[in-house]
């Protein structure tokens, strides 16, 4: 056992002799003495309140950032500066400018670091940050309301018109919730993977989120599985209402960010195009549960977790999150949603059996469920 | 203005936009190595010796170095320098005078000094004539003509960037009152040292700007380097005594700029190579780069107070640009 721990300690005392003798010898220095040093920056999030302008920006480079001066549409402008991560090198620091930015019009802000390098962030549309009282929680909660639960649980109204109906029709809808799941996971990889690349480079968002995607998927297929058997049923669909509810919650994003932008317009077209996109999950819900008798509080607790996340992504929104957390919620969604397109094949392919796994009524069903999505898709 | 006093400045004014448009921070002159209210009075008149043939000599040595510099706070700015300046120092002669300078290469790149004046082709200070290596050097020769307010600049290539980086400066001809009878007395308040240059106010002002990230845009806008250095602290001027500003443009990248005075109009003369007046009552004068000349104006029927100028293209003002005289 000794000899165990000598052999676990040793590799050990190595790395860290390696890394003290990097820091302390500097060999690399030579090499990099009259390189300018490197700077990388991003601005994250921006609140705007009357006659102030609000930013975050997160900071990487060979040595500390430093926001010298500020432009604000191409004039300098007086601001404060308060770190808000101690990073030697990768930093995070809020930006307050006294400015009074015009409703509507778009601003312009450059921040010049202490090397004369110049960060650019667009503001597109300038509207006040929504402060949250419990007035405006209360609306955002109806917001996520209509866009998560309530059609889920439309959806979910379909499950009778389920309980008779052939091998080859249950197939067919079997197949039709993985189209419509596979038409979500390409959906939240797209948005995943785009908000990873707002961040800075070393915080390594894209790596990130897939990580975040494999691990979900792999610790929900464990814990379905726990049991012995692959879930089927009652346990199906739930792990379907999380996957979905996951999702939602990047949806009430959406509409959060676009309703803090000022853009209401856009917001109440997104409201009714993901209320109608989502009635269809409600009815990939229902499809694992033809051969049951689910009470209705286990009705209400699918539709629950599959919308309420709406809400919650709905409220966060409105408050412009950091690109990098916005990346990982995605991960987590697409894995969880992965996980179910996983487990609804399996079913299908047990059900079907063997040789029958891609049958006509099989293909038809996931191109339907997919042509379904994109229809939708389109309203919002 | 400290960093922690912005956000009480915003508190203090309710219209608080309206003092907004500043710096944060004081830029160190002294570590800089030029203080822009200092060089804004300073001209370098040379050595002074006659020659065998009775003429007067004027010498000078100017080295370029390699000059990082604080161009706005808290921002530094990898700038090549004469003689540790910029814009460097202000020569200034008299119509007919022998110049001899003397032009020591001290930095890591090929430089030269091209005079706006009359001279040879050898001694134009371009490629292939009058260059210097690093550590090399090289004299220029020749006689100051015409008169007027002229510039000196390296002129190796790329030029953009060698002359963007700082390397400028005012190069001034005073007219000979003897050679011009018949406008004797106003080409001898041209001339440094006369009794009638006497009660002007003579100030150089060269419009310039800084591109600190290299995109061929300018982030920072000036009049002697240093933004905003006139606005924060105004140029104290007296209201008895006539002004007179050598005005130069060496802004790079953006095609022109321009001076205008608040509550007031000058005079103005084109290359400062005329004894009247190219344009009269005048408040903006717009400038290709490199074009220069010389205003002339009096406050004496003004009240005192604090008189605004800066470049109507807003931008510039706002990216730095922007200054004030004090009229006492």
């Amino acid at each position: 056992m000794r000899a165990n721990w000598f052999w676990l300690a040793l590799p050990a005392a190595v790395l860290v002799l390696i890394v003290a003798l990097l820091l302390i010898w500097r060999p690399l220095d030579r090499l990099s003495q009259q390189a300018p040093p490197v700077e990388e920056a991003a601005v994250e999030r921006v609140n705007l309140t009357p006659g102030m302008i609000s930013i975050d920006v997160r900071t990487d480079g060979s040595e500390p950032v430093v926001i010298a001066q500020v432009q604000v549409d191409t004039a300098y402008r007086l601001f404060t500066a308060h770190p808000l991560s101690m990073g030697a090198r990768l930093g995070r620091t809020r930006i307050d400018i006294p400015y009074s930015w015009i409703d509507g019009e778009a601003h312009h802000i450059a921040l010049v670091t202490s090397t004369g390098a110049i960060i650019e962030h667009s503001i597109e549309v300038a509207t006040a940050t929504p402060a949250l009282s419990g007035e405006s929680l209360a609306l955002l909660a109806i917001v996520g309301l209509l866009l998560g639960a309530v059609p889920v649980a439309t959806g979910l109204l379909a499950w009778p018109a389920m309980r008779s109906l052939s091998p080859s029709v249950m197939n067919f809808l079997l197949a039709l919730t993985i189209g419509l799941l596979a038409f979500l996971l390409i959906d939240t990889i797209a948005e995943g993977l785009e908000a990873a690349t707002k961040t800075i480079g070393r915080l390594r968002g894209t790596v990130l989120f897939w990580v975040m995607l494999a691990v979900t998927t792999l610790m929900l297929l464990a814990l379905g599985r726990a049991k012995g058997t692959a879930p089927e049923g009652l346990r199906l669909a739930t792990f379907i209402a999380l996957g979905i509810g996951l999702h939602n919650l990047g949806e009430g994003l959406a509409v959060g960010a676009a309703l803090a932008t000022g853009e209401a317009a856009l917001a109440t077209f997104l409201v009714i195009g993901f209320t109608i996109h989502n009635v269809t999950e409600g009815i990939g819900i229902a499809v694992p549960l033809a051969d049951e008798r689910p009470r209705f509080l286990q009705f209400a607790g699918l539709a629950a977790l599959a919308g309420l996340p709406a809400i919650i992504g709905t409220v966060a929104g409105t408050q412009a999150v950091s690109p990098l957390w916005i990346a990982v919620c995605f991960g987590v969604g697409a894995g969880a949603i992965l996980q179910v397109i996983i487990e609804v094949a399996a079913l299908l392919a047990r059900r079907a059996g063997q040789g029958q796994w891609l049958s006509p009524p099989v293909a038809a069903g996931v191109t339907a469920g997919l042509g379904i999505m994109y229809a939708t898709a389109l309203l919002v | 203005m400290p960093l922690a006093s912005a956000a009480a400045l915003a508190q203090d004014h309710g219209n608080h936009d309206q003092f907004g448009n500043r710096l944060v921070g004081e830029v160190d002159h002294v570590a800089n190595g030029f203080d822009p209210h200092k060089l804004l009075w300073e001209f370098d008149s040379g050595t002074v010796s006659v020659t065998s043939d009775g003429r007067t000599l004027r010498e000078w040595t100017i080295t370029a170095v390699d000059h990082e510099f604080e161009v706005a706070p808290g921002i530094k700015f990898a700038g090549w320098s004469y003689n540790g300046r910029i814009p460097g120092p202000t020569l200034r002669c008299t119509e007919g005078d022998r110049l001899r300078i003397r032009f020591v290469n001290g930095s890591t790149h090929s430089h030269s000094m091209h005079f706006h004046g009359i001279h040879a082709a050898r001694m134009d200070g371009v490629p292939g004539a009058g260059m210097a290596e690093p550590g090399g050097e090289f004299i220029y020769e020749f006689d100051a003509k015409p008169f007027g307010c002229h510039l000196y600049h390296c002129h190796a290539i790329p030029l953009k960037r060698h002359i963007h980086k700082g390397l400028y400066g005012t190069f001034i001809v005073d007219p000979d009152p003897a050679r011009h009878p018949l406008a004797r007395d106003v080409a001898a308040s041209r001339l440094l040292g006369s009794p009638e240059n006497a009660p002007w106010q003579e100030m150089v002002m060269v419009m310039n700007a800084f591109d600190t990230n290299f995109d061929d845009e300018n982030e920072f806008y000036a009049v002697n380097s240093i933004p905003f250095a006139y606005f924060d602290k105004p140029i104290r001027i007296e209201r008895a005594r006539p002004l007179r500003i050598y005005l130069v443009n060496i802004t790079e990248f953006d095609p022109i700029n321009s001076f205008h005075i608040h509550a007031n109009f000058f005079e103005f003369y084109d290359h400062g190579t005329t004894l009247a007046p190219t344009h009269r009552t005048i408040d903006t004068v717009m400038m290709c780069q490199a074009q220069r000349g010389i205003i002339e104006m009096t406050f004496a029927e003004h009240e005192p107070g604090i008189y605004m100028f800066h470049a109507h293209q807003s931008e510039f003002a706002e990216l730095g640009w922007m200054s004030h005289f004090e009229v006492v």
